[in-house]
């Protein structure tokens, strides 16, 4: 257990070194910073100087070196845009992603598995049908499109919602700020964590039904049945908690994809969050917010990666014994 | 309020109009008790809050709410005095500049000549984006606490043409936070004034979270009460870039005053009964730029010589585009088509106009040319610069189409728009949009930024992207910034832009209009330079 | 064991060997399934077809007429008779620029399919079989590409082609560019599925037998492990189809992408969604409409196939 820790982290400090490079290199092609930094008046030779002063003329191995060190010690650097540390910039920036994301998630759950167990219990059923018909316009819909049409409804018709922003937030000790306090907090949030979560949701749906519809067919819950169980128990008893594993475990990596699908939501309905300074700083050639910004997206899946091998190896057995041994 | 829209459309006649009363009455009630808060959605983002680290209309404009300059300007954009109550030439080249008394900063500090020496160097220093708002050889010296004299190398007509967005600092605040050098790029570790503000203006800035939350608080003690309108206890502003949830967040009250609002949408924001959209002519003019300098276009297929070169092509083209179709469809007559590369507010003459628009006139010109089938070449837009920008450069498409002229668009966000086409990228552009307003207002700002000659490495006209070059022109410049008879002035910036026009050397298109966004309740001052002041905003 | 498998035993025509297979039965059997397979192989033809059935060529400039913007359908009070779904903001016709703008978004949904396809099978394949270092390397490259998510690769992949092709170049590689994006954000799953079917074939009695007979391994592998993995890869591949379309439509609304001169549905909804507030709703709602139901019929073949092939729901 502990050697495959140790070799999987092995692999993992590995995987962050070759983002860290690709995004690297990257950034050299996708637009002139200077540009962004001064106004129209900028001769060409002071230009040419704050491209000197910022390092951009050192051979291409000498900023990479330059860059991994420092981003060892946490600092990524100042915003060429906001002047202000990278690192202040995305811890600032990240409690608004990972609730956003963290409540979408719970929402995609929430929704996604009832209506799956429902839809597996009864597939012929027409709430069923009207469910996995639901369901499939959320895989069939851009996210973008989904996001601006819930504004034009619930805000701009209705006017029932907030259409931007996180609201009212409330800090709590001194550095994570919440929305989850306040009124407006989660008024704010209900239309991006829909629109954020409705691709998951789908997908959980549609998970829990392909397993619970397989499980029900297995001779283990054919004899459960004529042991003259209840149906209760052996649907919610046997069926469902046997599905429940390969669930949670798609569910745990899909965290990683919310978040980096969150691009899209923040930009539709200006959430402050990390996936918005990422659009913001691409659009702006704010390099050291991009590649702190991939950095960090490849650290959280690397980390959930991890977790989620790890948990796999001790839930089942013979995996266990598999890696161990090899 | 959102509720109350609900439930009046749940409930009857008489009942509605009680839950409006009661509405209206609990609004009231709110609005007393928080103060008056102007919510306000920009498209893009305010980032340091130094006053000198970017030229640029929208951080100067919120900035101006905080911190002022030597002199204003008024709802006209008529120069008055600011923190310099008066002013005289002893000579051509010496001034006298009279200082404000009684004017504190908002840390409580006293304005005086100190401060308007440190920020004379520091706007000069390395690392501002500003130094062009004064001559760098200029010399500066206090004469007493409120008297400053300013002795200059050259005369300057129009010295003071752009200092109502060069802002006094406090020196003793300065010194205090270490903020006595402009914060730059470079700086890995940005002086406090890159988070801070501390002006003479009549806000100051509570909090500021770039591309989040800036707020702005109304601050007691303001020397210029009387200058100002607004009945604000503070300002809170969003960035919020994407265009649609700007618009609906203007439609469902979430904000008071959204800017800009695309123009197809400036319908929608008048019929709303609670929204209304404030136009008027922006300064700034867009215009086409072909390129005269290089010997062979890269994107074009006639190899060995350049199109371009001929007045004639360079007419063809302009002829062939129906501007007035383009304002009608693309810029739903929010846009006023120029002759000049400015708007007309700034300088127009009566015998200077357009040439009519005539795609036969084109076709035969093109084909005098000796490019009777036309010819390819690469046209580079921006895609998130200017109004429109890009439904522009594909109407000039298809209209070069027509006259056999294949275009082939590049349009691009403005951050690799703008790499490629100015000095760093070596003025890759063969045919290219771009968009100016005059800093100072002034003519002698366009002919030497767009108009006179320059070399591959942008010395001489930085933005005059074409290249185009008459050695008239630049002698014409020159003498313009240094003439002090306002009607021999006239008559050379006459002259200058004579030769412009009959050279095509440029193809001006239009001025765009301001297009903003607001409440039914608000009253703003729209400025037709797009600053946003907040001293001229009231909430009813 | 798959039908496909199980069709290939028997000898009569390829025609009547489909018919009679299962696997036609419970097509026929469900009239949803029938209806979606329709409608995909209608939207298919008509985006084959676009140049011959579509009214305007919407890529001539030299054709449009800024005068004819924003046109509202022809059955409403100001449409025009010859632009049957209206006009966009550039005077293209809409029904046009659907057709058009179809062939784009399944050209990249099919052309990425397949490279994810190809990539995935042979990788899997060759992970499976071989085992040792190759294994190992090629599922640590499996991870590190899962670390990004597709929209990650796409950004990824686009800057570094713009930066190389210069704008002009870029602008005729733009749907490799894309195709090369999605495409390798996808092979991952191929090659897990792939991967592990080998794992379980290869161990068979009729794999040995075919080792012991001398067949080399290239052999071995194409001829008899891959058609006992042809189920699962089909139903990948068709639900990644439609993921693959909308996947190119987000890429557009980030800015990565065809450029609007030449739309896929996905340009043609993001350069609508500025006129659904305006009132000029047609312009995005109708390549809304059609990306969705696209992709709605192909994720209903999807639903269908995986139900059908799964031996354990029968």
């Amino acid at each position: 257990m502990l050697a495959f820790a140790i070799r999987r982290l092995i692999q993992a400090v590995g995987v962050m070194l070759v983002v860290a490079l690709i995004s690297f290199l990257l950034f050299r092609f996708v637009g002139d910073p200077v540009n962004q930094l001064v106004g129209v008046d900028t001769t060409p030779e002071q230009r040419a100087q704050l491209r000197q002063d910022l390092g951009l003329n050192d051979p291409v191995y000498v900023q990479f070196g330059r860059f991994v060190g420092k981003a060892a010690r946490f600092d990524f650097g100042i915003s060429y845009q906001i002047k202000r540390p990278v690192a202040d910039l995305i811890a600032s920036r990240l409690p608004a992603t990972l609730e956003l994301s963290l409540v979408s998630a719970v929402f995609a759950l929430l929704v996604g598995l009832p209506m799956g167990v429902y839809t597996g219990l009864y597939p012929q059923t027409l709430l069923s049908r009207l469910f996995l018909a639901l369901s499939l316009t959320g895989i069939s819909l851009p996210t973008f499109l989904i996001g601006i049409l819930l504004i034009f409804i619930f805000s701009v018709n209705l006017g029932w919602l907030p259409s931007f922003g996180r609201g009212d937030v409330v800090t709590i000790g001194g550095f994570w700020t919440t929305g989850l306090l306040t009124r407006s907090g989660l008024s704010s949030l209900i239309l991006p964590a829909i629109t954020l979560g409705l691709f998951q949701m789908t997908l959980i749906m549609r998970l829990v039904r392909g397993e619970m519809l397989e499980v029900l067919r297995t001779d283990y819950i054919k004899f459960a049945r004529a042991r003259g169980l209840s149906s209760r128990a052996i649907n919610f008893g046997h069926a469902l908690k046997n599905t429940l594993v390969p669930v949670i475990t798609i569910t745990g990596l899909q965290i990683g994809s919310i978040i980096a699908f969150s691009i899209i939501t923040e930009t539709v309905f200006q959430w402050p969050g990390m996936g918005l300074l990422f659009l913001q700083a691409v659009q702006n050639v704010d390099i050291p917010i991009m590649a702190a910004y991939l950095l960090l997206i490849a650290f959280l899946f690397t980390v959930i990666n991890f977790i989620v091998d790890l948990l796999y190896v001790a839930v089942d057995p013979r995996i266990r014994i598999g890696g161990a041994g090899a | 309020m959102h509720r109350q829209t609900l439930f009046s459309r749940m409930v009857g006649g008489a009942a509605r109009a009680a839950v409006i009363v009661g509405a209206l009455a609990a609004a009231t009630l709110a609005a007393q008790a928080e103060g008056k808060t102007l919510r306000f959605a920009f498209q893009g983002t305010l980032n340091a809050l130094d006053p000198y680290s970017l030229n640029e209309t929208f951080t100067l404009g919120m900035l101006g709410n905080v911190y002022e300059g030597l002199t204003k300007r008024d709802k006209d954009l008529k120069i008055i005095p600011g923190l310099a109550e008066s002013w005289e030439t002893i000579d051509p080249l010496h001034w006298r500049f009279h200082l404000r008394k009684n004017v504190t900063f908002s840390n409580g500090d006293a304005f005086n000549a100190d401060d308007v020496l440190f920020s004379a160097e520091r706007v000069r220093a390395d690392g501002s984006d500003l130094k062009t708002r004064i001559p760098a050889d200029s010399e500066w010296k206090k004469v007493d606490d409120y008297t400053v004299d300013v002795t200059l190398k050259t005369p300057n007509p129009i010295l003071f043409a752009e200092w109502d967005t060069w802002y006094i600092m406090d020196k003793e605040w300065a010194e205090k936070e270490g903020a006595t050098k402009p914060v730059s790029a470079k700086d890995t570790n940005p002086g406090p004034a890159a988070y801070k503000a501390n002006g003479t203006g009549p806000f100051t800035i509570e909090s500021h979270e770039p591309g989040v939350k800036t707020v702005f608080k109304r601050r007691d003690g303001y020397w210029g009460e009387k200058l100002i309108d607004t009945n604000l206890d503070g300002v809170v502003f969003t960035p919020i870039a994407s265009d649609s949830t700007r618009v609906a967040a203007l439609l469902s009250g979430d904000v008071d005053l959204i800017e800009p609002v695309p123009v197809q949408d400036v319908d929608r924001v008048n019929k709303d009964p609670n929204t209304a959209a404030l136009t008027g002519p922006e300064l700034r003019a867009i215009f086409l730029n072909m390129n005269q300098i290089r010997d062979e276009l890269p994107t074009s297929n006639i190899k060995g010589k350049n199109p371009f070169k001929d007045p004639n092509v360079r007419k063809a083209f302009y002829q062939a585009i129906d501007i007035e179709a383009i304002d009608k469809r693309v810029m739903r007559g929010l846009a006023t088509p120029i002759p000049l590369l400015i708007a007309p507010q700034l300088y127009s003459a009566p015998d200077l106009k357009r040439w009519p628009y005539d795609p036969e006139a084109a076709k035969k010109l093109l084909t005098d040319a000796g490019y009777p089938d036309g010819f390819t070449v690469g046209m580079d837009c921006p895609n998130d610069r200017y109004v429109n920008d890009e439904q522009i450069c594909q109407a000039v498409v298809s209209m070069l189409a027509k006259i056999g002229v294949k275009v082939n668009l590049n349009a691009q966000p403005k951050a690799k728009y703008f790499a490629k086409v100015l000095a760093p990228g070596g003025y890759d552009n063969d045919f290219s949009l771009l968009g100016w307003t005059p800093s100072s207002f002034d003519s002698w700002n366009v002919f030497v930024s767009l108009a006179t000659c320059r070399d591959a490495t942008g010395k001489g006209g930085p933005f005059n992207l074409g290249g185009y070059c008459n050695p008239k022109v630049d002698e014409l410049a020159k003498q313009i910034v240094v003439e002090t008879d306002v009607d021999k002035r006239n008559q050379m910036v006459h002259d200058a832009y004579k030769i412009l026009l009959d050279d095509t050397s440029h193809i001006p298109l239009h001025q765009q209009s301001l297009a903003w966004g607001k409440r039914k309740n608000l009253d703003i001052v729209q400025r037709s330079d797009d600053q946003v002041l907040f001293y001229w905003a009231k909430l009813n | 064991m798959t039908d496909a498998i199980r069709v290939k035993e028997e000898q009569p025509g390829v025609l009547s060997r489909i018919l009679r297979s299962d696997l036609f039965y419970s097509f026929r059997r469900s009239p949803i399934t029938v209806i979606s397979a329709a409608v995909t192989l209608v939207l298919i033809l008509a985006a084959l077809f676009a140049p011959w059935i579509a009214p305007h060529d919407p890529f001539d400039p030299a054709s449009l007429d800024i005068m004819n913007s924003l046109l509202p359908p022809q059955w409403t009070a100001d449409g025009q008779a010859g632009f049957l779904l209206g006009t966009d903001d550039q005077g293209r016709d809409v029904l046009s620029t659907i057709l058009y703008g179809m062939r784009i978004s399944l050209a990249v949904g099919f052309a990425s399919v397949v490279l994810a396809m190809a990539l995935g099978v042979t990788l899997g394949l060759i992970a499976g079989y071989v085992g040792g270092i190759t294994d190992t390397i090629i599922m640590r490259v499996a991870d590190v590409q899962l670390t990004f998510p597709a929209i990650l690769t796409a950004l990824l992949i686009d800057g570094v082609a713009r930066a190389l092709a210069g704008p002009q170049a870029y602008e005729e590689i733009v749907v490799f560019v894309l195709v090369l994006s999605i495409g390798l954000s996808f092979w991952v799953q191929y090659a897990r599925t792939v991967r592990g079917s080998v794992l379980v074939e290869a161990n068979k009695e009729y794999v040995l037998a075919a080792r012991l007979i001398g067949l080399r391994s290239s052999t071995i592998m194409f001829r008899h492990v891959l058609p006992n993995v042809v189920g699962p890869v089909l139903v990948i591949a068709t639900i990644n189809l439609a993921l693959a379309i909308i996947t190119e439509a987000t890429l557009s609304f980030l800015g990565v992408g065809v450029p609007p001169t030449q739309p896929s549905l996905g340009t043609l909804i993001r350069i609508g969604n500025d006129y659904l507030f305006s009132g000029e709703w047609w312009v995005t709602i109708f390549p809304g409409i059609t990306l969705a139901i696209l992709a709605l019929a192909v994720n209903l073949l999807g639903d269908w196939l995986r139900d059908a092939l799964n031996p354990k729901l029968r």
